[in-house]
């Protein structure tokens, strides 16, 4: 049956679209969609990429329709725009908590760490199992684009960090 | 007709692609795993950031020009990337300054793109130029580390400096396709982003204890598709899927 096309049943629908790479954060958690263009016969969604290479984009694009599909929604159209450019304070504050909960610690605020000095240790990430601050970057890149490597001093474990962005 | 918009498209995402292949050459074979993954984290943004470019451009060639006709159907003659990126990995001192020497240049050139009149352009640009932070800052603390490391690590490097200084030069010689784009309102003659550069180098050199190469004779073509030996192996391997089974996909 076709589902009537709102911005707000759209939305319901995208908030159980997951990031593959993190997969409990909604690509409505991330901020990667821009908009949602409801028109008499089409329903555009605008997404931004939040890494250029990011290798998920291409498989968030088709979850996205598929989910859209399967909840009744035809006629959909997914447009990729590169400006403005995404950035880690567009990650809803509900993500940031879900990221956390998964042990990867979410982004600080962007005016807070992001800085080009180098050798500079970033602003006390809190480690997300034992909440201590006294952690060490290993590495400024990790598992994914979006991501750094930590290590926990207090409670040795490692962590990634979602680098701010 | 010449398409000198296209043309530096094409320039700006070959760069990016040839560079990107060749830092992923060391997938599995870094020094050290962290490194491993760095290098191939930069590899996968600069791909990234040539996938926007080669999108660009063929929306703007038509006829049914696509992302992947341009990375993999075009033959030596016909990419535009500078000779640097082109040179193999070589040791782990030459892929540091490599990255180096092209994310203080990138650096540069974004910002100037930024603001350009041309809008995808400019967006790619202000994309991409986050990515070119991180990847500035960590090879300017590579080359740090190795030029002010150990007696080896500093003669790694200082062989590196030797093999590859003259090869940046052509970073400053803007084709012919630059300057017509320059006029149009984007980006700039290449020879104006040397100063700073040069200003960039010269400050990592000194805290590495690295000596600034006083002069040298600088080759150039790249940006014409005159290459480098190195180039038809790097596209032979990078194309060979494509070539042999035409349209296959993943």
């Amino acid at each position: 049956m076709e589902a009537l096309a709102t911005i707000e049943n759209i939305k319901s629908v995208l908030d159980t679209v997951m990031d593959p790479e993190v997969p409990v954060l909604s690509v409505i958690d991330l901020g990667i969609v821009r908009d949602i263009v409801v028109a008499e016969n089409q329903t555009e969604i605008i997404i931004t990429p939040t890494y250029s290479g990011c290798p998920a984009m291409d498989v968030i694009r088709a979850n996205i329709k598929m989910e859209l599909l399967a909840n009744g929604f035809t006629n959909i159209k997914i447009t990729t725009v590169l400006s403005p450019a995404w950035t880690t304070d567009w990650m809803t504050e509900d993500g940031k908590k879900k990221l956390k909960a998964y042990g990867i610690a979410p982004p600080n605020p962007k005016q807070l760490v992001c800085h080009t000095d180098l050798f500079a240790a970033e602003e006390a990430i809190e480690c997300p199992h034992c909440h201590s601050y006294h952690t060490h970057r290993v590495s400024e890149f990790g598992s994914t684009a979006c991501k750094a490597l930590y290590v926990c001093d207090t409670c040795r474990e490692p962590f990634d960090y979602f680098k701010c962005h | 007709m010449k398409n000198h918009l296209v043309d530096y498209i094409l320039h700006l995402a070959d760069n990016a692609l040839i560079l990107g292949q060749r830092n992923a050459e060391w997938c599995g074979h870094g020094p050290v795993l962290e490194q491993d993954i760095a290098i191939t984290n930069i590899s996968l943004d600069l791909i990234g950031q040539s996938r926007n470019f080669y999108q660009y451009a063929a929306q703007i060639i038509g006829n049914e020009s696509d992302e992947d006709k341009l990375a993999f159907l075009r033959n030596e003659r016909e990419f535009r990337n500078c000779l640097l990126v082109e040179l193999p990995k070589g040791d782990w001192a030459q892929t540091i300054l490599r990255q180096f020497f092209f994310s203080a240049y990138q650096q540069l050139l974004f910002t100037e793109l930024q603001k350009c009149n041309d809008k995808q352009i400019a967006a790619i640009a202000t994309k991409s130029l986050k990515e070119v932070a991180y990847h500035l800052r960590w090879s300017s603390e590579w080359v740090i580390r190795l030029g002010d490391g150990t007696e080896e690590s500093h003669q790694r490097i200082v062989d590196a400096i030797e093999a590859l200084w003259r090869y940046t030069g052509e970073l400053f010689i803007s084709a012919d396709y630059e300057i017509q784009n320059a006029n149009a309102g984007i980006g700039t003659d290449a020879g104006l982003l040397k100063p700073q550069w040069e200003e960039k180098v010269k400050e990592i050199f000194a805290e590495a204890t690295l000596p600034y190469p006083s002069k040298s004779y600088f080759q150039t073509g790249g940006k014409e598709g005159k290459h480098t030996e190195h180039l038809g192996y790097i596209l032979a391997e990078m194309q060979y899927m494509q070539r042999v089974f035409p349209g296959s996909e993943w």
